[in-house]
């Protein structure tokens, strides 16, 4: 119900929107839940467990009760907190786990059983028979649980990522975080200032505080008309930090666009860090409840929330209105109410020595005992002495005290501390380094306090930060004590929940004791008790001293309750903003890239890398058609392709020798200049790392190629091999994988296609390296082969690479060439037996591929100590080999082989397919592979057997290398 | 999670790469035997508190840290520079 | 006492008056027959296998907190035997076998729900490495099947087929794969080790360690000396802090690994399912949270608490491959620590102190071998010889080059 003249909703600006397929009316300002109290709607939702009609309880995120599916014209938002939600025009929500209705939910005879539905049963049945579980039990299990669903489809929503730094962050807008935030701005400090709220305030506009003579509200005006004024201020309203991270790192979800309709470019939220050299935990403190009989009615509500409701929506829950407390809180909600014209019947409060200076009826010493009302409350029972007492209401505020927020100091592992006084754990001093908690998040409860408070915690701030702090008198505020006397739970014939969300009861905990799960951890995973949404943020405190109590020990003899990240459930889409479709990684072009598309070449991934797969000619209809014919073409004439992706780094310094000789298993201090090596790396555990060639390009100055996948990993390694080991030699590398494009041209016809364009024509050797001029371009040009024909890399700077690309290929299309993809790159290879990383996989060593004599005996090298470990050689171990078949079964990579006869099982496995192809010149099927002691079972035919694609052939072991065994096309 | 770079000052945690302990600096001679190398590649103190471990600024100034950090708490005591340290030279 | 439905039923329409506690709280002996340090999931397999597969009785686990504290309570709840280096193979394989049965072994529910996992594969090389797992798999009696992008999209269609960074090529299916409640698996081995006579010993934290001539003979603890010939030190997380009492130093870093879990949803999300190409793997509980997690924090710790950088890592690979769960909330992200070994496989042997055992570096692992575990550890503690299926996880196999290296990234503890 509205109220005329109180709350802060703009009520020139009503909106209309939607709850289970109603329509309802709000005003800009209103949440989801003020708007639809203000309709009277007090059923908002069903339990998680036994189904119970459940209305508000909070007025913020911490609530466990009213959480509902927003639905969107694509996709619907589960689990959304109504107290949270703003209403926009159209906004449409809907309850969740119920069928058919909220009001009629067949799953509702859950709570008819709930006696057999105790604390942990589900570990005790549903065993017999075996098979029933998954078929069964667990199925009709996984379908009651859960609360609202995903929609299924993708999420199409916009969302973002940011990083903000700070000197201060002030977490929280109340008395002691704007008090904060004003002292530290006033001294010249760069602030945030982060307010989960869509307004500043916190409970000063909740309670109405009076402050300085104004209106809580005008005051908090005021003071944000200051800060916004200044330029090292930025304040980020429904902004909720998150978590407390590391070196001042805070997470922090900004609700871009959630209270508005979606429009194009409208974010619908951001996931902010924010580094902050110190921060205030000024975050309040949220009211908890009491578990007494029947607690969960919707109509039963915290005392404090009401108050928000009133001050700041214009919104009272109900006509007759009652209030059950331990403190003195709900009396300041019971005036305020009561000075709106709401009736309030009766308070009630179970401290027998409590004021009675209100003007309506107080039962000092008394405790709600019972309370009915099937889908709204109804009645309570109060029993006061020895008297009991039905009264009529259909609201019920209750207060059991507060409990300051402390959650993010526990964040890094801080353990609150237990305060007698407050009867309330309070924050560790220190537990996240850089933060201080000020106020009610401190236990300080009067609105003077904690505008004190958060002055004196900004300027301890400002002295951490080095800057003078500039101080104002503080305005008068009300400054009570905190009057309360601790009251966890009220004895009782009916069920008293404490974990509204996961339908815990004080029962749950006590069975719990009963059966020895007494440790605090013990209980929680047992019940499930702070499991739920709100993570037991109003019931956590009061279900540990329901332990304490049913174990016989004091609370902090009983233990500590701690929160983990996030604060408030964070969307996975927000944490992982900008990672959907193709940003989730980047995208590397060769400079090849369009010239490859433009002849419709399937470009695949090749790490970060687009490389072509092929590259199609009309007529032919699958990949083999090319990849033969693109085979052929090198084998026959000329083929070009772009080997840009392999890591080259750049090696200079009188010590670039030495340095080569100590990182490369090999000898590169004897490699003649304009000459290129076959380089072979191995890991300092002994095994390989990479291969590739390097280059001497003039006395102290080599050029390094790794293969694509390892570039990083090799420019690393060296980076720590000169920094760690040898940091004073003469030598200095860098990455210049970018900075070149680099073709392979293979293949008889290649030295005359290279000589067409050159203007000085090369005669370089086998393994031959020289500058050149190409199209007036100084560029490399190396006479290496990754196909076993004669071959070239001819290397220009990037910025020539497509104009070379083009000219390259069209040159080799008059010779009856052209340029050939990944897929004739891969066959080329495997027939010549050379290596990628499918055969050095990490766990081959030198030995294994029959390089261990290239490990030089005259030199250390990274890896030579380790890679005479006795499990690293043998004949036991598996040698790399050749393997061949005819016929049109093809040979499998991922195959396991094995001996004639043998059964096929791991225990008899000879080894294992690496690679595989058709050989279109050979007409054959080849492969590489692992087998034992392999290199002296050349010739042997073993069973090669994959399960995986039904294969099930007789190989032949042989020679790795196919084509031109003796190397003579390569030294033509 | 922030590190303190000598050249580069305070940056994020997704700057850097992590090796493992210091121990990967004292490389044993080819010779020094087995156990030495056991030594050197596996075994490790793993103190549960405070430990010296080497980071890579690898989208910084590719410089190796040697980082002295509690492994507790995560507080960073000291950074320094791998290839200026003692010993760094062959 | 036995649970079953009849007897939840008879509970319930009594108040549940009757229901005993699940372990007694006995105060330690002044010695027993054998000591087993950690009362974790490990730790409890253990001392269950040794009273009931070997007989001993007179034993006694001995945990710094409180039962199930370790990572049998933080971990991503993933049951699997999907692994392709002998060594590995036949233990987990073994291990899922003991799964199979562990509801009826112990007569506790620990929902083992053999829901499959497909771990998905984004390249051709990729493919082929699924295959050699596949086969291997199968070599050694366990299933695995291959799934086409075709097979993927009727089962899982929520996945994006269309625009992810690394298409989708296919999958490999382990069918009999699943997830297990793990607080359960903790409390079951507990109860039925209680049951058969072990002392579980709470809040005893081991302070020391007594070696007389090479020979262990009992330990030193918060609650005083406890004599005992035989002593397992079973604590992955803190195996470092444990064995250095003793004077060993062990080939294990520790890391920090996180694990997530959203509020709770109605059922969408049917099988495990691993993204190929980054650090993403996701299942959902029966209460309804989706439980994921990704890899290492990839820095020495033992804070059992992360940082961002891998948190949003996982959270954008989950958005690029399956778009769908965007709205879905993070409701609690945690931290275990994770002994990690240089070649990513673990430990199950005898140390050089005799009467001195080690069960470690499980690096993040450990969940699934639970079983295993504790039947390889107690037939080596009672037996003096390993398990067969545990024979290669010997402690100096690094040094001898001997190793097991999964996934072939070397010497480096925070790579496996």
């Amino acid at each position: 119900m509205r109220i005329d003249g109180k709350g802060l909703i703009d009520r020139t600006k009503p909106v209309k929107f939607q709850f289970d397929g109603r329509s309802y009316g709000g005003y800009r300002g209103d949440t989801l839940a003020s708007a639809l109290l203000a309709n009277d709607v007090t059923l908002v939702g069903r339990s998680f467990k036994y189904h119970r009609p459940r209305g508000v309880l909070t007025a913020g995120s911490e609530e466990p009760n009213a959480l509902v599916e927003i639905i969107g014209a694509k996709n619907q938002t589960p689990n959304v907190r109504a107290t949270v939600q703003e209403v926009f025009e159209g906004l449409k929500a809907r309850s969740q786990n119920r069928w058919p209705t909220l009001k009629y939910d067949v799953m509702a005879i859950n709570d008819v059983l709930s006696p057999f539905f105790s604390a942990g049963f589900y570990y005790k049945t549903f065993m017999w028979p075996r098979a029933f579980w998954e078929g069964l039990y667990e199925p009709l299990i996984r379908r009651a649980a859960g609360l609202g669903s995903l929609s299924g489809r993708h999420d199409e929503g916009l969302y973002e990522k940011a990083y903000a730094f700070c000197d201060l962050l002030v977490i929280g807008s109340g008395p002691a975080g704007l008090m904060a935030a004003l002292t530290a701005a006033r001294s010249g400090a760069d602030v945030i200032l982060a307010e989960e709220e869509a307004r500043l305030g916190g409970r000063i506009v909740a309670d109405d505080a009076v402050i300085g003579g104004m209106a809580g509200a005008a005051w908090v005006d005021t003071a944000k008309a200051e800060l916004d004024a200044m330029p090292n201020v930025r304040i980020m309203t429904r902004t909720t930090i998150v978590g407390a991270y590391d070196h001042g790192t805070y997470g922090a979800l900004e609700r871009v666009g959630l209270h508005l309709p979606a429009r194009a470019n409208l974010p619908r939220e951001c996931f902010w860090r924010i580094v902050a050299s110190r921060a205030i935990l000024a975050a309040g403190a949220l009211e908890r409840s009491i578990a007494f009989p029947m607690n969960d009615r919707p109509g039963i509500m915290m005392a404090g929330a009401m108050r928000s409701y009133l001050n700041r929506f214009g919104v009272t829950t109900g006509k007759r209105v009652t209030f059950f407390a331990n403190n003195d809180s709900a009396r300041a909600a019971a005036r305020q109410l009561m000075k709106a014209g709401v009736s309030v019947a009766a308070i009630i409060d179970s401290r027998p020595d409590a004021p009675l200076e209100e003007d309506c009826i107080v039962h000092a010493g008394s405790q709600v005992v019972d309370t009915r009302g099937r889908h709204a409350l109804r009645q309570i029972t109060v029993r006061k002495g020895s008297e009991v007492i039905e009264i009529e209401t259909d609201t019920l505020g209750v207060s059991g005290g507060w409990n300051p927020s402390l959650h993010l100091t526990c964040h890094m592992n801080g353990r609150p501390i237990w305060s007698e006084d407050l009867a309330a754990f309070v924050p560790s001093a220190g537990a996240i380094p850089g933060m201080v908690a000020a106020g009610a998040a401190n236990g300080t409860y009067s609105t003077h306090g904690c505008l004190a408070a958060g002055q004196v915690a900004a300027v301890e701030a400002l002295a951490a930060l080095d800057i003078r702090a500039t101080t104002q008198p503080l305005p008068d505020a009300e400054d009570a004590p905190y009057r309360h006397a601790p009251l966890w739970t009220v004895a009782g014939k009916g069920r008293a929940w404490l974990d509204l969300g996961n339908d815990v009861t004080t029962k749950d905990i006590a069975l719990s004791a009963q059966e020895n799960f007494s440790s605090v951890e013990h209980m929680k995973r047992y019940t499930t008790q702070g499991m739920a949404p709100d993570q037991g943020k109003s019931s956590n405190v009061a279900a540990l001293a329901v332990l304490a109590d049913a174990t016989g020990r004091s609370i902090p003899e009983t233990g500590t309750t701690t929160y983990r990240p996030p604060f408030v459930p964070v969307s996975i889409a927000a944490l992982g903003a900008g990672g959907r479709g193709m940003g989730f990684a980047p995208q590397r072009f060769l400079t090849s890239d369009q010239a490859s598309r433009d002849r419709g070449a399937p470009m695949i991934e090749a790490g970060l890398w687009y490389r072509p797969s092929y590259f199609p000619k009309p007529g032919e209809t699958t990949w083999r058609e090319s990849c033969d014919r693109e085979v052929r073409m090198v084998r026959q004439a000329v083929g070009i392709a772009d080997v840009s992706t392999l890591g080259k780094i750049d090696i200079q310094g009188v010590d670039a020798a030495r340095f080569l000789d100590f990182v490369y298993a090999n000898t590169f201090s004897t490699l003649p200049v304009g000459k290129v090596r076959y380089g072979l790396m191995l890991r300092e555990d002994g095994f390989v790392l990479d291969d590739g060639t390097t280059a001497r390009l003039g006395e102290n100055h080599y050029l390094m190629t790794t293969t694509t996948a390892a570039a990083g990993l090799v420019m690393r390694h060296l980076d720590f091999v000169h920094q760690a080991f040898c940091a004073d030699w003469q030598v200095r590398f860098i990455s210049v994988t970018e900075g070149w494009a680099q073709f392979a041209v293979a293949g008889p016809q290649a030295r005359s296609l290279v000589n067409s364009f050159l203007e000085v024509p090369a005669d370089l050797p086998f393994m031959g390296t020289s500058p050149v001029r190409v199209g007036g371009v100084e560029g490399r040009l190396f006479r290496i082969s990754f196909s076993g024909e004669e071959g070239y890399e001819i290397a220009v700077p990037t910025r020539f690479g497509e104009a070379l690309f083009r000219d390259l290929v069209a040159r080799a299309e008059t010779m009856g060439g052209g340029p050939y993809g990944m897929e004739a790159l891969n066959v080329l290879r495997i027939e010549k037996g050379l290596i990628t990383h499918a055969e050095i996989h990490g766990r081959v060593t030198a030995f294994d591929i029959g390089m261990d004599k290239m490990i030089s005996a005259k030199k250390d090298c990274i890896g030579k100590a380790s890679a005479t470990r006795p499990g690293l050689l043998g004949a036991e171990r598996e040698q790399m080999v050749g393997l061949k078949v005819g016929g049109e079964i093809g040979l499998v990579a991922g195959a396991y082989l094995f001996a004639h006869g043998d059964a096929v099982k791991r225990e008899t496995s000879q080894g294992y397919v690496t690679s595989a192809c058709w050989s279109p010149v050979m007409g054959q099927w080849l492969g590489l592979g692992f087998v034992k002691n392999g290199r002296a079972r050349f010739g042997e035919k073993m069973r090669l057997v994959d399960h995986m694609r039904d294969v099930d052939l007789v190989v032949e072991i042989c020679d790795p290398v196919f084509h031109d065994p003796t190397g003579g096309k390569l030294r033509a | 999670m922030r590190l303190t770079c000598p050249l580069c000052g305070s940056r994020d945690r997704r700057e850097f790469y992590y090796y493992g302990s210091e121990d990967y600096l004292n490389r044993p001679a080819s010779d020094a035997g087995p156990e030495a190398w056991d030594h050197y590649l596996h075994l490790r103190d793993n103190p549960a508190g405070v430990t010296k471990d080497l980071w890579y600024h690898e989208l910084g100034c590719s410089q190796w840290l040697l980082v002295t950090r509690n492994t507790v708490t995560h507080e960073v005591l000291a950074t320094e520079l791998v290839a200026d340290r003692k010993g760094a030279a062959r | 006492m036995r649970y079953s439905g009849l007897k939840v039923i008879t509970e319930g329409l009594f108040g549940h008056k009757g229901w005993k506690p699940v372990w007694r709280n006995p105060d330690p002996k002044p010695a027993y027959d054998a000591i087993i340090i950690g009362g974790g999931g490990h730790g409890l397999s253990t001392a269950y296998y040794l009273a009931k597969n070997h007989g001993l009785r007179n034993i006694a686990v001995l945990e710094k907190g409180y039962l199930g504290s370790g990572n049998i309570g933080r971990n991503t709840t993933i049951v699997r035997a999907n692994y392709f280096i002998p060594g590995n193979s036949e233990f987990y394989s073994h291990s899922l076998k003991l799964w199979e049965k562990l509801e009826g072994e112990l007569n506790y529910n620990v929902m083992h729900s053999q829901r499959g996992q497909v771990v998905l594969f984004h390249s051709d090389g990729q493919r082929d490495l699924a295959a050699r797992r596949g086969n291997a798999i199968v070599n050694q009696g366990d299933d695995a099947e291959f799934m086409t992008r075709e097979d993927l999209r009727e089962e899982f269609p929520y996945l994006d087929y269309e625009q992810t960074r690394f298409p989708i090529y296919g999958g490999l299916m382990q069918r009999r794969a699943g997830t297990a409640r793990h607080d359960a698996v903790a409390w079951g081995y507990a109860r039925a080790s209680d049951q058969l006579g072990v002392d579980l010993i709470q809040n005893c934290e081991v302070t020391g360690m007594d070696v007389e001539g090479g020979r262990v003979v009992g330990v030193q603890t918060t609650r005083g000396a406890i004599k005992a010939a035989k002593v397992g030190i079973v604590v992955a997380g803190r195996s470092s802090q444990v064995a250095a009492m003793a004077g060993l130093k062990l080939p294990i870093e520790s890391h920090v690994m996180q694990a997530f879990v959203t509020e709770g949803l109605k059922p969408v999300i049917d099988s495990v399912i691993s993204f190929g190409m980054g650090h993403f793997y996701i299942s959902q509980s029966d209460k309804g949270g989706l439980v994921f997690g990704g890899d290492l924090d990839f820095y020495a710790s033992y804070a059992a608490r992360g940082n961002l950088p891998m948190l949003e890592h996982v959270m954008e690979a989950g958005m690029t491959l399956m778009p769908m769960i965007g709205r879905a909330k993070i409701l609690r992200t945690w931290g275990g620590i994770m002994d990690m070994t240089p070649d990513g496989s673990p430990i199950i042997d005898k140390t050089l102190i005799e009467g001195l055992f080690l069960d470690a570096g499980w690096n993040y692992g450990g969940f699934k071998a639970v079983p295993a575990s504790g039947w390889c550890m107690a037939h080596l503690m009672a037996t003096g010889q390993s398990h067969e299926v545990a024979a290669r996880f010997r402690l100096d196999r690094f040094r001898l080059g001997q190793i097991i290296d999964e996934e072939g990234t070397g010497s480096q503890h925070n790579l496996h």
